[in-house]
């Protein structure tokens, strides 16, 4: 425990309260930890911005769903009116259902971006790899979140979208069938399915996002703040103890983030006012109409942020579950022939590609569908230990390892076009190539990040003045 | 990291290039005329909407007092388009049974509150199609209203409108494409005249759509009125921030 400080007598009120707070709650150490004293790379770029524009999305949501739950009924008969109620009838309702409506795409559009820029410049490496692991589980709640939340407006693509995905769970082997009946609460989705959902959506899920965001910022300001040179910055440090590259959180980048809050709220707000449905993606056309369960659409697609995973679950027919066991056979053969691995390991190896291959064809591909689209989310958990580049920044890594990140953001947008269109033979052949290319991006990692040329780290960041 | 970004780019070009954009089938949407800022040209739609809609069709999440954002007094609701029993602050009902539509029909005529926002799609918004569709009812003797639609083939509703219309029928031209014959729709010829000219009639249609299109968000146009005092706001702001930003930055060597 700190010292009980005694304060001058004629100290001004403010320093007396402030003394006061301090003796029994750590107010000012706090604020010197995390922002006066919380010293980050001065050479952060444009990519830097999306950490705080997370927290900003997170704020707007709860803020605006606190005002939404007001008004919104969770009940099938009344659900989809009660959301018109709220855009007709209460004052200024519109508003808070389009912020809440636009800022569920913008989080996942600010996470993509805050991911992305953890994917390039290596910030998931050690010490770091706590930092990204709750990154991973926000994203998991975020996709927990945002899939309860599209149900409860009860329109006809809540509805059936709510049907597909919930239906996947029944694809797991043995315990599917109940598995999916304890989600809905049903036999169908319904009235039961709407108030668990609900419940989730207003207070699990948030209570959990909450939790981890706060574990996500701890963890980052134990270790510091990474940067786009991969240069760590507590290695340099001043003979003040200060790293020589590092700048005080505030006020610097609280100034820095105002400009960028700014001018995301600028494009925030011209989607709200001027076009809140975005040409029927951020609010899909279909979900104007209220949920009919005797009445399927045409065509279910889910929201945008969900479709390169959904495309994943599409692409994994019967002609890609061979695919896969060729490809388990296949690599399975490398080990054995081409590698040092001792007898016992190459056995274990044959045996493991054996049984994967059994399995494959054991079970039905739209399981292996669900595991596919699944293990892409899973397997973001082990990008830290599957990374073997000699630097940490995609900077000082060789020319053809930018092309194969750039051919991974493209197969990711690609897979995320093909999954909001209908299905086609082109376009699931595409997504197939997609999902091998995303799996192999990720699991050839401890190979291929090894090798090439890679450029020289310098001691300290690159930075120029503004 | 900028050469990341020019590959990125290059990529995504070409991805452009190599995805054709699929047309659907059916016929194109005529585009609708916008008026929902004029309030005259939607209390002529309110009009027709409560006459000639409002009979089969509801607008359950539609209060008739909204209707004073149109410039419509609420005597003149009370006077001109309430039905007896209902109340200004109730909201708009259709007059048939469920059940009985449905045996008429075949299926219940669709609420109509948001229908021009549910009916929008990549061809065209809501407004649109429903402009179209309400222009393209025909003489069809082998339908059991007597009736069939071009933006909507087989469709359970008659055409209400028709002493507005009168009665046509579409023409076609036959001709060869890829060795088989087709038709191919060329326009309209009236049989029977309605009380409205063909001008007219698109009009009101028009006027109708464009109520339909202000029902489903009553609240757009203020939405975008008052979007544009936050834009122009955030704007100031933004550039406030800008140079506090650089004013603490210049320290920084």
């Amino acid at each position: 425990m700190a010292e009980f400080k005694e304060i001058s007598p004629h100290a001004s009120n403010g320093e007396k309260l402030l003394n006061w707070v301090d003796n029994r709650f750590p107010l000012s150490k706090m604020y010197k930890e995390h922002l006066s004293e919380y010293y980050a790379p001065k050479n952060f770029n444009f990519f830097y911005f999306f950490g705080s524009l997370a927290i900003l999305v997170l704020v707007i949501q709860i803020l605006t769903g606190i005002f939404l739950v007001m008004h919104y009924k969770p009940d099938a008969t009344v659900a989809f009116a009660s959301v018109e109620y709220i855009m007709r009838d209460v004052p200024w309702g519109w508003l808070i259902r389009y912020m809440h409506s636009t800022g569920a795409s913008a989080f996942f559009i600010v996470v993509y971006m805050h991911m992305f820029r953890g994917l390039i410049y290596g910030s998931y490496r050690k010490p770091r790899e706590l930092v990204w692991i709750f990154g991973c589980a926000i994203f998991l709640c975020l996709m927990a979140e945002a899939f309860m939340g599209y149900l409860l407006p009860w329109g006809q693509m809540s509805y059936w979208g709510a049907q597909v995905i919930v239906n996947l769970f029944a694809a797991v082997p043995f315990v599917g069938p109940d598995l999916a009946l304890l989600i809905r609460g049903d036999y169908v989705v319904g009235d039961a399915t709407l108030n668990r959902f609900f419940s989730f959506h207003v207070i699990a899920v948030p209570l959990v996002l909450l939790g981890l965001v706060v574990a996500h910022i701890i963890a980052l300001h134990e270790v510091g703040s990474n940067n786009p040179d991969g240069v760590e910055i507590k290695a340099t440090k001043g003979p003040d103890g200060i790293p020589l590259d590092g700048i005080p959180f505030h006020p610097y980048y609280t100034v820095h983030d105002i400009l960028g809050v700014s001018v995301f709220l600028l494009v925030f707000t011209s989607i709200i006012f001027f076009a809140p449905e975005v040409g029927g993606y951020f609010l899909e056309y279909n979900n104007f109409i209220p949920a009919d369960p005797l009445k399927t659409p045409l065509h279910i697609a889910p929201v945008w942020y969900f479709t390169p995973y959904y495309s994943m679950l599409r692409a994994t027919t019967d002609v890609m579950v061979n695919v896969l066991s060729l490809i388990a056979a296949l690599a399975a053969g490398f080990v054995v022939l081409k590698t040092a691995l001792n007898s016992k390991g190459k056995a274990i190896t044959v045996i493991g590609a054996a049984v994967l291959i059994v399995l494959l064809k054991t079970f039905d591909a739209k399981f292996w569908g669900v595991v596919v689209m699944g293990g892409a989310v899973v397997m973001l958990f082990f990008l830290p230990w599957l990374d073997h580049s000699p630097v940490k920044s995609i900077r000082y890594r060789p020319t053809w390892h930018k092309t194969l990140y750039a051919l991974f953001v493209v197969f990711f947008v690609v897979l995320g076009y093909l999954g909001i269109q209908p299905p086609s033979e082109i376009g699931t052949l595409i997504a197939q190539v997609g999902t091998i290319y995303y799996f192999g991006f990720f699991l050839l990692m401890p190979w291929w990040t090894q090798l090439g040329e890679f450029k020289l780290v310098p001691d300290r960041v690159t930075f120029e003045a503004h | 990291m900028k050469k990341l970004l020019l590959i990125l780019i290059a990529s995504l070009s070409l991805l452009g290039a190599t995805v054709a954009s699929a047309n659907e089938g059916g016929i194109t949407w005529d585009k609708a005329p916008n008026n929902t800022t004029d309030l005259a040209s939607l209390q002529r739609g309110a009009k027709l909407f409560v006459n000639y809609c409002l009979n089969c069709h509801s607008a359950a999440f539609m209060r008739y007092n909204r209707l004073k954002d149109i410039g419509i007094t609420e005597q003149q609701i009370k006077d001109n388009l309430l039905f007896t029993t209902d109340k200004v602050g109730d909201t708009m009902k259709s007059n048939i049974d469920p059940k009985q539509a449905k045996a008429w029909f075949g299926a219940n005529p669709p609420d109509l509150t948001v229908i021009s926002r549910s009916r929008s799609s990549h061809a065209g918004s809501g407004a649109d199609y429903i402009y179209t569709y309400l222009r393209t009812y025909y003489r069809d003797p082998t339908k059991a209203t007597g009736w069939n639609n071009l933006a909507y083939p087989n469709v359970a509703m008659p055409n209400v409108l028709w002493e507005l219309q009168g009665t046509r029928h579409p023409v076609y031209t036959k001709h060869e494409e890829h060795g088989a014959e087709v038709e191919v729709f060329k326009g309209w010829e009236q049989d029977t005249p309605g009380q409205l000219s063909s001008v007219e009639y698109d009009q009101a249609v028009g006027d109708l759509v464009s109520y339909l299109q202000w029902m489903s968000e009553p609240a757009q146009n203020t939405r975008v009125r008052v979007g544009v005092w936050v834009v122009l706001f955030l704007l100031c702001f933004t550039f406030v921030a800008w140079r506090l930003n650089a004013a603490y930055w210049k320290d920084i060597r």
